[in-house]
């Protein structure tokens, strides 16, 4: 290999390393990329309220169930639906309860997710008022009631009469334990 | 073939009176030869073909009969997830580059690799992500039981195991990353003089095509499986949505990497096959300047389909019709590319040796792979197939009828090149003719299971699955057994047989060919003079 094609790989080295390098770089740049893209098109809406519905006309010929469930996610919390259910017509204000404990003795911060059954159901379900909308912040031993208001958008799919309205918390990073949780063991 | 080597070393070094290489073990661990390293590629791929295909039968062993009978579902997910791993980054991608390795220098008239010593490095890079993957099935908690795509949450659940997964993907990445940027170097800046690039042999224009695309998206899988580490270990939540993460990112970041994968490694294989079926059938490639094009089209447009791999996850209307169209559109590149060798055979003075026999089985067999990926790209039908083994099916028609039965054909083509010696064609058409109807039992009833709704990644099934699985099971380890015989064709070609002519197939082109059976330890250190 002559000195020249030596130093000609030289440069093709340091310019494939340089685009290497870069492509590390993008993959992490898709990460702040796929949140504007979320926010841009208003997918993955779950932390904010919703436009409330703008018809404000009651549509009393359907009724909807709403069941409601809670999961904890890592958290020292007892947490639980104030109603297992209710039943609602599409277009009525509806205000329902959920029941939080904090079970260790100081203070933890939890953010709740919700999640909708049928999926679809999702973008029908608008939440007013949401304790998921901020964190929350429980002290030692600490009980609190926490409201959801909603509206059921008449424009529901017909088929669908049944909605699962399920919230989990999450801890806040480093708040409810200083070590890790013991790792689920399999089959459990 | 060692013996051989060593014996052409030992000539050379006489003449060149630099004879100080180590023998023995350490020849193989400090060698920089591109042949030797290639050898060392293929070995590699060969065991870990042998390991992922273990891991294939006991799954296929577990789903012979419907309920639980030799291994647990925990186990059962760990042995799909090592498969995947250990098939795609173990076996497919280094034979490849051991073929790269092998072939490049010689069809180019370099005398090595650009850089000799960073391609030693690469493979020895190799071994030690191939021992973390499989010790992994031994540690707490066993080996990541996700599926090799690693999707979180379960990946952010998963034990030590997991961690082990995480640090072979980077190991083999940063393998695959050496490898590309040696053979896009050695092809850009050491051909013969006189060989341009639209003279280049194809199967250097589909490595030069392939090894770029490994440079774009390794880093990103690289950066998609560190930020499941720190989310694992270091408090960050890329993938958690209490911190503000999302899971479904993953999915998108991991198939912007997988989807080019695909071609990483279908594009190498159809190099393989553009230079068998030529050989065979007397003829120069059908459309060569087409084939080119076709390779690049390919390549860019695999980095604009990936959603098409999650249609079921939430995605608008308008988005799912865009990948769905795009994803059509891969299929007119590579029309290009199986009408071209179809009409390369058309009029041709074909003979079926071995290697013609697996080309033409490449051809048939990822056509029909080719027509069940379109199928899937509809969404509609996709939706009602995702995750069946209708999938299953479709990726191993591609994966190891595509890819393997290319690797297959290059193997029989070029070994009494690399050996000296003629490899046995009865054995090597029972090989074939074995692997192809045992492939067919294994993997054709898979897309009747998957359109009647057996879902993949489960150990159990419903009892109506059981005699299509039962013929699936059969045709699998008829498929594995045959590849002893395989193994055996190898060796026996490499301890000795019929002596192999400078250029043994009739109608083969390339300088490769120019070059004695075997080929001098050092070749074409005075590049070659084209015509």
């Amino acid at each position: 290999m002559n000195s020249e094609t030596r130093s000609d790989n030289k440069r093709t080295l340091t310019r494939l390393v340089v685009v290497a390098a870069v492509m590390f770089g993008f993959g992490y740049a898709l990460v702040p990329f796929y949140q504007k893209i979320c926010e841009v098109t208003g997918i993955n809406n779950l932390l904010n309220a919703d436009d409330p519905v703008r018809s404000t006309q009651v549509d009393t010929t359907r009724r909807v169930t709403i069941e409601f469930d809670a999961n904890t996610h890592g958290l020292p919390w007892s947490f639980k639906p104030g109603q297992a259910s209710v039943t609602v017509h599409p277009g009525e204000l509806v205000h329902v309860k959920y029941l939080v404990q904090n079970t260790r003795d100081r203070a933890v911060t939890g953010q709740a997710i919700p999640s909708y059954g049928p999926q679809l159901a999702g973008q029908h379900f608008r939440k007013l008022d949401c304790f998921c909308f901020a964190r929350q912040t429980l002290g030692a031993g600490e009980a609190k009631e926490m409201p959801v208001v909603f509206v059921i958008d008449p424009a529901l799919p017909k088929e669908v009469n049944t909605i699962t309205l399920s919230y989990t918390f999450f801890e806040v990073a480093g708040t409810a334990t200083a070590t890790a949780p013991e790792p689920r063991k399999p089959g459990v | 073939m060692e013996a051989a080597n060593v014996h052409v070393h030992g000539a050379h070094d006489a003449a060149h009176g630099h004879g100080h290489h180590p023998t023995g073990l350490m020849r193989w661990v400090t060698t920089t030869n591109h042949k030797d390293i290639g050898t060392m590629y293929l070995w590699f791929s060969f065991a870990m073909f042998m390991v992922g295909g273990a891991m294939a039968l006991i799954i296929r062993a577990e789903l012979f009969q419907p309920g639980l009978q030799y291994v647990s579902p925990e186990f059962f997910n760990q042995m799909i997830t090592l498969h995947g791993l250990i098939m795609v980054f173990g076996a497919i991608m280094p034979a490849f580059v051991g073929f790269a390795n092998w072939m490049i220098p010689m069809m180019i008239g370099a005398p090595d690799m650009a850089f000799a010593r960073m391609n030693n490095w690469s493979f020895w890079l190799l071994p030690p992500a191939g021992i973390l993957l499989t010790a992994s099935m031994f540690v707490t908690g066993g080996a990541a039981g996700t599926g090799w795509t690693l999707y979180p949450p379960l990946s952010v659940q998963m034990g030590m195991g997991m961690d082990m997964a995480i640090f072979a993907v980077h190991i083999l990445g940063m393998s695959s990353i050496m490898g590309s940027i040696n053979i896009i170097t050695t092809i850009l800046n050491m051909r013969a003089p006189g060989m341009t690039l639209m003279r280049l042999p194809m199967f250097c224009w589909t490595w030069l095509v392939t090894a770029y695309l490994l440079i774009a998206v390794m880093p990103v899988l690289a950066g998609a499986v560190t930020m499941i580490l720190t989310d694992r270990h270091f408090g960050t939540s890329f993938f958690n949505a209490a911190g503000g993460g999302d899971p479904v990112m993953f999915q998108h970041i991991f198939w912007f990497f997988g989807h080019p994968e695909v071609y990483i490694i279908a594009l190498p294989a159809f190099g393989v096959i553009s230079h068998v079926i030529p050989a065979f059938a007397r003829k120069p490639i059908f459309g060569y300047t087409s084939m080119v094009y076709a390779i690049a089209s390919i390549a860019l447009i695999s980095f604009i389909v990936w959603a098409h791999h999650m249609y079921v996850v939430g995605m608008p209307v308008a988005g799912q019709l865009y990948f769905m169209y795009a994803t059509m559109l891969i299929a007119v590149p590579t029309g290009v590319k199986v009408f071209n060798w179809v009409a390369t055979m058309w009029r041709g003075s074909m003979t079926f040796e071995t290697p013609m026999l697996f080309a033409i089985g490449f051809l048939f067999l990822f056509t029909i792979g080719g027509f069940t990926g379109l199928v899937l790209s509809m969404t509609s039908v996709d939706v009602q197939l995702q995750d069946t083994y209708y999938v299953v099916a479709h990726f191993h028609y591609v994966m190891v009828a595509g890819a393997l039965y290319s690797a297959f054909a290059g193997v029989y083509y070029w070994l009494p090149k690399w050996t000296g010696h003629m490899y046995d064609e009865t054995l090597g058409k029972w090989h074939f003719w074995l692997s192809f109807i045992s492939f067919n039992a294994a993997f054709f009833p898979q897309h009747f299971l998957g359109l009647a709704g057996m879902p993949r990644r489960i150990p159990d099934y419903a009892l109506q699955f059981t005699d299509f699985n039962q013929v699936s099971t059969y045709g699998a380890f008829v498929f594995g057994l045959s590849q002893l015989l395989f193994l055996y064709v190898v060796l026996k070609t490499i301890r000795g047989g019929e002596k192999a002519a400078d250029k043994p197939w009739e109608g083969a082109t390339g300088l490769e060919w120019t070059l004695p059976s075997p080929p001098p330890h050092h070749s074409f250190e005075e590049p070659p003079i084209l015509k």
